[in-house]
């Protein structure tokens, strides 16, 4: 009795071919984005974890000496003492054609070295070898062979970040010429018990200075923020690939009710069939799961490219450019597939239960009666948003705020077809013509059909939108706020402070100004910030990115009367300037010293607190600091030749030249390459949705006839009237279009300013890019019209006969 | 009347028509088929089931292509003519009412009265309304088809052809799927006022009593008309 149940229910996908396909299609798209978007993350996340361990991403706590260098002996001192800790040296030499940073360390003792493996995986030769990205050892050259690099062969790793050689600190010391000296020590995580109290570091070794690295604009937060973008973006093309399969399942279950009451009414009990349909389902979904792995493969390996090039500018190197199968991958995009096929079937499976036995075959829904459930679902719809406005009210943190996301863009898309409907009748009320009348309620009456094509379509374009606007205004943003900080030409750091001295003699009269950098570390509510002794400048009171702040703030700072702090601690620990008027916030920077509070700047990309004051102010309570770093202000054109020359001056060389221009370029190309993965992302959201909306017209064809016929008997030709089949489609698209901005808009919002606040501490401004909206109406346009081109050339070439059988007695 | 004039006074004529469905071999639905109506006059057209008289209608009707011989209506042979030409005569010239389903489903009867008015440009409203009356619609004007009886959706089709003032009304067995009583009343009215706007009828029926009512009747037979009244 199964097997002819089963053969019954199954002969329906022979005879609606086209319905199998579009339902396997639907969630085959679903699952290949979704797993395409979770195969670029977990590769990505895979790469840079171990990158950010071997760069010292997870950042430990280190010793400097305040002129650069730290004698062996006060290592082996500190060693004996007990300390764990792991020498580094670093350094810059010309090899053959190029400048290099050379780093070298201990391999035994340092955290994690998996950068030091040659790529070709030949035997690991870690204190014989010295590695360098393919790239690099291409930009030293064949020249470089007959220097010192020749006793020290190096070894192709692309672990190994673009500009700078790995090696054991012997050959890192031979390499640039430094025997015995160390740059820094790192502090490991496991220390003796009680030896910070018997043995401190500031007794054994007072004249180190303890900080946490720099990790530059921290770029683990950037990244982080391009993950959540593309998870994002995966989870809203499934959704979109669902609205494919609720529709075509729905379609199927209606139509085989006969069938489904026949069975039933020939003995097949309804618990039986219930069970078929699901085995049914789950069957479908997997075979349609599977064909979506193979096309989210292809559609990662197509990706991955560029997000490795991404994620290769954040980083330095870590994303290999191919694609790994991960079994987890496979697993979870399956299962995905099966929940989301029972998801978008349950109504279906629902209905199934409650239908009658004997009950007329059901209506589809035409045009008047589906008013009452427009209303219902608008309901519901506006339900949702309030239900998640209320959680971001009442809660903190991230979850709340992507319940609001959620409840946003669930409610809009429920609430789209009372507002078509809505739209469409004014647009009736205000129409004389017979055609477009009868137009404007044609579209209204085809509504229930199209309505889940069309919220899909609401979801792809507001995501599109909001996403957009996201990753735009952050591009500006970011830029405009590097634009600011770098207003130095050149940033230069020394080896030590004689070297500092040394750089001041050599470019007296050659630049307009010298800016210091220096800074000493505090602890504030237990995290370690660092404190910036700035001297008066008119480039910071020019640039500086400030928030907020009074108009005279600089020369509250130069009088060491206030200090600025950035974004990120204000908004933590609630510190902001005074209105006029009104006192400033007090920061305890610990020790006594307590600074008002006259200015906050943004910061984006740094995940620590930051403060500012006069380097006066600074240098009287936190004793002497390095003075190693600094911004050189010059005429732009003449950055090119003084960074040449810094390069070849000095001996031993300076520690880093770095010209802001190429910082620039450097941060503007990590941006553009995000924008090529979520630019593709995009087409492909807006490709499924079009594929939904084409798919909705060819199932709702024999249903289209009808509608179609009575008026090409009164005298419109089929060309006429496939005309306006794609006219149909491409002003309900336009419609749902100009739906989905302020979607779009408000999505931007809650990313920019509720997302971010919670996930990073920043908020971010939010700009308009009108003309990015007009290109996506284009396309959106052009896909709605690409859909429905199939189905109005086949009404444009049907034969008179098909339209003539609507009307013939057979019925 | 000499014989040349005939012709150019005949609203419809139909010359040795030949249609075919399944290819040219196949062995045609109509065969020959000859037939002629005048400026007001009205014609019954009967025949077995399958016989080919929906084929004609539709043939006359501009709605559909046939393989040989000629249909001239209201001087334009149809012949060649191409879809913009056929469409243009659907519009203005020759209006149908089938059995079923002759309404526009996401239009009010109100809308649907007019549409074919309105489309042809010679939307009068006062004889709308005239129509709407003597059609008994008055009272469902805003309804939708899908909540009208199969009588009053024949009569709603009946004034939107009406509507058009058309110089030719063909019907498709309009009462086919109504009652005896129904159908009567519409067929009635239908009738009525095809002779007080001196409108030409061509009428698929299968019934000798209602046929017997029309000015003519010709009887359908293997492809060829086969005798009856002219
Ligand atoms: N689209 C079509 N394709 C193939 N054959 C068709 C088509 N339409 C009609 N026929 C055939 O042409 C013949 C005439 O059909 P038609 O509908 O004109 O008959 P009819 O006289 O109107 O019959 P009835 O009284 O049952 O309405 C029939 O044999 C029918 O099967
Ligand atoms: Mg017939």
């Amino acid at each position: 009795m199964i097997a002819t149940a089963l053969s019954a229910l199954m002969s329906h996908w022979r005879r609606h071919p086209l319905q199998l396909t579009t339902l396997l299609a639907g969630l085959a798209l679903a699952t290949g984005l979704w797993s395409a978007v979770q195969a670029i993350n977990a590769e990505a996340r895979a790469s840079y974890n171990e990158a950010a361990l071997q760069l010292g991403g997870v950042p430990l706590p280190e010793l400097r000496a305040a002129n650069g260098t730290i004698a062996l002996e006060t290592y082996v001192a500190l060693r004996r003492a007990g300390w764990q800790l792991s020498p580094v040296l670093e350094g810059r030499v010309q090899l053959g054609n190029t400048w290099v940073s050379v780093m070298g360390v201990d391999p035994l003792s340092h955290p994690g070295l998996p950068a030091m493996r040659p790529t070709d995986g030949a035997p690991l030769t870690t204190f014989t070898q010295m590695f360098a990205h393919r790239d690099t050892i291409a930009d030293i050259g064949t020249q470089a062979q007959d220097t010192r690099a020749q006793e020290l062969p190096l070894t192709s790793s692309t672990q190994v970040p673009l500009g700078m050689v790995l090696g054991d600190i012997a050959l890192a010391e031979r390499l640039l010429d430094q025997p015995g000296r160390i740059s820094r020590l790192l502090i490991l995580p496991q220390q003796p018990l009680g030896l910070k109290t018997r043995q401190p570091l500031s007794v054994l070794a007072p004249d180190l200075i303890r900080s946490i690295p720099d990790r530059g604009a921290d770029t683990a937060r950037l990244t982080d923020s391009f993950h959540l973008n593309l998870t994002a973006f995966g989870l809203l093309a499934f959704a979109v690939g669902l609205f494919i399969v609720h529709g075509t399942v729905g379609l199927a279950f209606e139509q085989r009710r006969p069938m489904l009451r026949t069975l039933r009414a020939l003995g097949v009990p309804l618990r039986s069939l219930s069970l078929l349909l699901l085995g049914e389902l789950i069957l479908l979904a997997i075979v349609a799961g599977g064909i979506g792995l193979i096309l989210g493969y292809l559609v990662a390996s197509a990706l991955i490219g560029d997000v490795a090039a991404t994620l290769r500018g954040l980083y330095g190197a870590p994303v290999e450019g191919s694609l790994t199968l991960r079994p987890i991958w496979f697993v979870s995009g399956l299962g995905m597939a099966v929940a989301g096929a029972l998801l978008a079937s349950a109504q279906a499976l629902w209905r199934l239960h409650s239908m009658p036995l004997l009950a007329a075959p059901g209506v589809l829904a035409w045009g008047q009666h589906s008013a009452r459930s427009d209303r219902g679902m608008a309901l519901a719809g506006l339900g949702l948003m309030g239900a998640g406005g209320l959680a971001v009210l009442i809660f903190d943190g991230l979850v709340p705020g992507f319940a609001l996301l959620g409840g946003l863009m669930l409610g809009a898309a429920l609430m789209l077809p009372g507002a078509l409907g809505l739209a469409l009748r004014f647009g009736q009320s205000r129409t004389r013509g017979p055609l477009a009348y009868w137009l404007w309620g044609d579209m209204r009456a085809g509504l229930p059909g199209l309505s889940l094509a069309l919220m899909a379509l609401l979801l792809a374009l507001a995501t599109n939108v909001g996403v957009s606007t996201m990753v735009s205004s952050f591009r500006l943003t970011f830029t405009g706020w590097l634009d600011q900080r770098l207003s130095a030409q050149i940033y230069v750091s020394t080896i030590n402070d004689a070297q500092g001295d040394e750089l001041r003699a050599f470019l007296a009269g050659r630049v307009d100004a010298i800016l210091p950098i220096r800074y000493g570390e505090v602890r504030i509510d237990g995290q370690d910030m660092r404190v910036y002794g700035i001297v008066d400048h008119a480039s910071y009171r020019d640039n500086w990115p400030l928030l907020d702040g009074a108009p005279d703030v600089w020369d509250q700072v130069a009088k060491g009367k206030g200090a600025l702090i950035n974004e990120l601690l204000a908004r933590r620990n609630d510190l902001w300037p005074g209105e006029p008027g009104e006192n400033d916030a007090q920061l305890q920077l610990g020790g006594g010293w307590v600074m008002p509070v006259v200015g906050v700047y943004s910061d984006y990309g740094n995940p620590a607190g930051q403060i500012i004051v006069s380097l006066d102010s600074l240098l009287a309570h936190a004793g002497p600091l390095p003075n190693r770093q600094f911004g050189l202000q010059l005429d732009p054109a003449d950055t090119h030749a003084l960074v040449r020359d810094l390069n070849g001056a000095f001996d031993p060389p300076l520690a880093g030249v770095l010209d802001q221009s190429s910082l620039k370029a450097h941060s503007l190309e990590i941006f553009d390459k995000t924008f090529v993965v979520t630019g593709a992302l995009n087409v492909l959201t807006l490709g499924v949705a079009g594929f939904a909306i084409l798919t909705s017209l060819l199932t709702l064809w024999s249903m289209r006839l009808p509608q179609l016929a009575p008026v090409w008997a009164l005298g419109l030709t089929r060309a006429r009237l496939a005309r306006l089949e794609v006219v149909r489609s491409v002003a309900l698209a336009g419609m749902t279009a100009l739906l989905a901005l302020p979607l779009g808009l408000v999505l931007a919002w809650v990313l920019l300013a509720v997302i971010n606040v919670e996930a990073f501490g920043w908020r971010l401004p939010m700009y308009l890019f009108p003309w990015d909206w007009l290109v996506l109406l284009g396309l959106t346009l052009v896909a709605a019209a690409a859909a429905a081109a199939l189905p109005a050339r086949r009404l444009a070439n049907a034969p008179p006969a098909e339209l003539l059988r609507v009307f013939a007695n057979e019925r | 009347m000499a014989a040349q004039y005939g012709a150019i006074n005949m609203l419809l004529e139909i010359r040795d028509v030949i249609k075919s469905f399944e290819g040219p071999h196949a062995r045609p639905v109509l065969n020959g088929v000859s037939l002629t109506l005048e400026p007001g006059q009205t014609l019954a057209l009967t025949g077995e089931s399958g016989s080919g008289k929906s084929t004609l209608l539709q043939l006359a009707g501009a709605l559909d292509d046939f393989d040989a011989g000629e249909i001239t209506l209201d001087g334009t042979p149809l012949m060649g003519l191409d879809d913009k030409g056929r469409a243009d005569l659907r519009r203005r010239v020759v209006a149908l009412v089938f059995q079923q389903f002759n309404l526009i489903p996401s239009l009010d009867v109100a809308h649907n009265l007019a549409f074919h008015a309105r489309l042809g440009g010679v939307e009068d409203r006062s004889w709308l309304a005239h129509l709407t009356e003597r059609l008994g619609l008055s009272d469902l004007v805003t309804r939708f088809p899908e909540q009208l009886s199969g009588g009053q959706q024949q009569r709603v089709a009946i004034g939107r052809a009406l509507g058009l003032r058309p110089k030719l009304l063909l019907a498709d067995e309009p009462t086919g799927n109504l009652d005896q009583i129904a159908g009567d009343a519409v067929l009635d009215l239908m009738l009525e006022l095809v002779a007080d706007t001196g409108t030409a009828l061509l009428l698929v029926t299968h019934s000798p009593r209602i046929a017997a009512r029309l000015g003519a009747r010709v009887h359908l037979r293997d492809g060829r008309i086969d005798g009856g009244e002219m």
